[in-house]
Parts: structure tokens; C-alpha cells; sequence
């Protein structure tokens, strides 16, 4: 593999990496809606939702050690078109539909046509919400923020 | 990522109840070498696979069971459905997926155990051409007596291998012979000899 299309493969695995973030964080109901206006290609189910538990590993402070966090559920699925292009879905809870709608949006993003129109029409306002959302709550919580002092003692 | 490739093929119709009744066959079978099985969950095999071999691979191996592959075909079918890891040195196998007995490594080129974990050897899942009525005697734990049956499509020194393989007991290598959708066990305690 030459280093240029070594790069465009890491470029284009990164570019997959958001956009499935930002799917597995946005609602079903407008996925849903948004899945409406695309005439999907031929499919098959390569593997059917299936909820299972995950283990979250965590490190104290960001530097100590890996230690396991506990488990959380997770759904996920495979589809396939005719071509053997792969659409996976993974989302947080049990939500098989969810899942799906991940899978099915993956595959489309896969097709360079669908993904010009896809990526400015969906992922970005959907990432920009998101980030808007993630904003407003840590800025709810750091209203919150307590400095606690303490006073010298004379002993 | 957008190189289309070839599709894959679908895994177990139902994963969960599917491979809990294949296992449950296996276990049948393993109790009692030599009784052929037919299998009861319809799986489409990629080549060269029988469709037995793929249903009970796909039933044994997991992120744990490092796989060795006589032909290649199924690597990316095997890796997707199962996610083990696919190695080179049949020694280093827990599993052997063997489509082509005539040229088949001898039994003692895979894990043997060791002698404080005899479980740590490898299962070796070998297709045949055909089960016959005649041909070969087994006896051991699990056969009453004696079982004769027939095994088409096995190298001829086969046979002596599987009794010098007997001979390094509890170390050893366990059986499981697929043809079509119909497989039998024998684990390393069987005693197997022409006649």
C-alpha cells in the first residue's frame, strides 16, 4: 500500500468513526424520518440486533491505572448490500431499532454520491446539536461550581 | 473502504438458540463416539466448508480460539460471525477446520495438551466424503461393546496415526468428522481399528 492511500484510508476511517458517533447519539424518531426521503438498495441482514453487555474500562484521573468501570448494554447490527459494502450499527441501550437505523445510514454513507448530500444535510447539524447540547449542560453544571477554602487553624 | 468486495454470507439463522442446540448435539455426540448426528439448524456454508463444519465452527469458536484453516475462503466469513483469531501454525490451534483429509498435517502437528491441562489441545473438525455401515471397529468409554462404521475419504495411514495419537493418553488430539449435515465425535479415549 502506497503512504498516499494509506493516508486516505485512516482519513476515511476517522470520517466513518464520526459520523457513527454522532448516529448512535441521535434520536430514532428523526433517523427515522431522515431514512424516508432514501431509496435504499437491496439488502441483507448479515447480522439481526442483538443486545449485549460491554465492559467500560476507565482510568482514574486519566493517568492511573485501567480498571473496569462496570457494564453497560449495547445493540448491534450488520447489513449488507449486493456489492458487500458493510454497514454496522452500535448503539448504547436496547433500542434494536436504533441500531438499525445506524447500520442502514453507514451503509449509505459508504457510497461517495449519497455521502456528499448526506454528511452537510444530516451528520452536521446533527454533531452541531449534539455539541450544542453538551455545551449547555456543562455549562449548567459549572454555574454549580463550589470553591471550597479552608482556613489555617492556629495550632 | 469503498472497495466493494465479495458479500458475505449470512452466520446461523437464529445465533443464540441455534448454536445452544448444536452445542447440545455436540455434546451427545462427544458421549457417545461414533453416533452419526444429522444436524438441525440449515446453515449456507462458504466454501469449501461443509455445512455442518460451518454450524458447528461457528458454535464452538469465539475471541478465544485461535483457528487454523486448511484452505483459504472462509477467513473473513469465520472472522465476522465468530471472532477468533485465524492462525498459521496448527500447533498454536485450539480448532482445525480440515476440508482436504489426504493432505491433512499428522495429528501430532497440533496442540497435544500438557500434561498438568490435557485440555489445552486442539479439536480437529475434518470432512469426509461419506459414512458407511462397515470398515472400521471403535470401543472405548461411551460405546457398549463395540460400534462398526464406515468412513469414506480418509488418508489410509489415518488410522495408525489415531492409534499413536491414543498411545500419548491423556495428552491428544479429539475428532469431530462432518459429511454434508451429518457429523459423529471421537474423543481421544475412542480405540479405533480396521476390520
Amino acid at each position: 500500500m502506497s503512504e498516499q492511500s494509506g493516508n486516505r484510508e485512516v482519513a476515511a476511517q476517522a470520517a466513518r468513526q464520526r459520523w457513527l458517533a454522532v448516529l448512535a447519539r441521535a434520536g430514532v424518531a428523526e433517523l427515522e424520518t431522515q431514512l424516508a426521503r432514501h431509496a435504499l438498495p437491496a439488502l441483507s441482514w448479515l447480522r439481526r440486533p442483538e443486545s449485549g453487555l460491554m465492559m467500560v474500562r476507565a482510568r482514574a484521573g486519566g493517568t492511573g491505572q485501567q480498571y473496569n468501570q462496570g457494564e453497560v448494554s449495547v445493540t448491534r447490527c450488520a447489513v449488507q448490500d449486493e456489492t458487500g459494502r458493510l454497514g454496522v450499527g452500535y448503539v448504547q441501550g436496547r433500542d434494536s431499532r436504533h441500531a438499525e437505523l445506524v447500520a442502514l445510514f453507514d451503509l449509505l454513507l459508504q457510497d461517495e454520491t449519497r455521502q456528499a448530500d448526506l454528511l452537510p444535510g444530516l451528520i452536521a447539524p446533527l454533531a452541531a446539536r449534539q455539541a450544542a447540547a453538551r455545551d449547555k449542560a456543562s455549562a449548567q453544571a459549572a454555574a454549580t461550581r463550589v470553591n471550597f477554602f479552608t482556613l489555617a487553624r492556629g495550632d | 473502504m469503498n472497495a466493494p468486495h465479495t458479500p458475505l454470507l449470512p452466520g446461523l439463522p437464529q445465533p443464540a438458540p441455534d448454536s445452544q442446540r448444536i452445542f447440545r448435539q455436540l455434546l451427545d455426540a462427544m458421549a457417545q463416539p461414533g453416533r452419526i448426528h444429522a444436524l438441525q439448524v440449515a446453515v449456507t456454508a462458504p466454501a469449501p466448508l461443509a455445512p455442518a463444519a460451518s454450524a458447528i465452527a461457528l458454535t464452538l469458536c469465539d475471541y478465544e480460539t485461535p483457528v487454523w484453516l486448511q484452505s483459504a475462503g472462509p477467513e473473513a466469513w469465520l472472522r465476522f460471525h465468530s471472532g477468533c483469531p485465524l492462525v498459521d501454525d496448527p500447533g498454536t490451534a485450539r480448532f482445525a477446520l480440515i476440508d482436504q483429509p489426504a493432505s491433512m498435517p499428522a495429528l501430532a502437528a497440533f496442540a497435544q495438551g500438557e500434561a498438568e491441562y490435557p485440555d489445552r489441545s486442539a479439536t480437529l473438525i475434518i470432512q469426509v466424503s461419506a459414512f458407511g455401515e462397515q470398515g472400521l471397529v471403535f470401543a472405548g468409554p461411551g460405546i457398549d461393546g463395540e460400534t462398526r462404521l464406515g468412513v469414506a475419504g480418509l488418508p489410509d495411514q489415518f488410522w495408525r496415526d489415531w492409534q499413536q495419537s491414543h498411545g500419548r493418553f491423556p495428552l491428544g488430539v479429539d475428532l469431530v468428522l462432518v459429511a454434508g449435515t451429518r457429523f459423529l465425535c471421537i474423543p481421544r479415549t475412542t480405540t479405533v481399528r480396521e476390520g
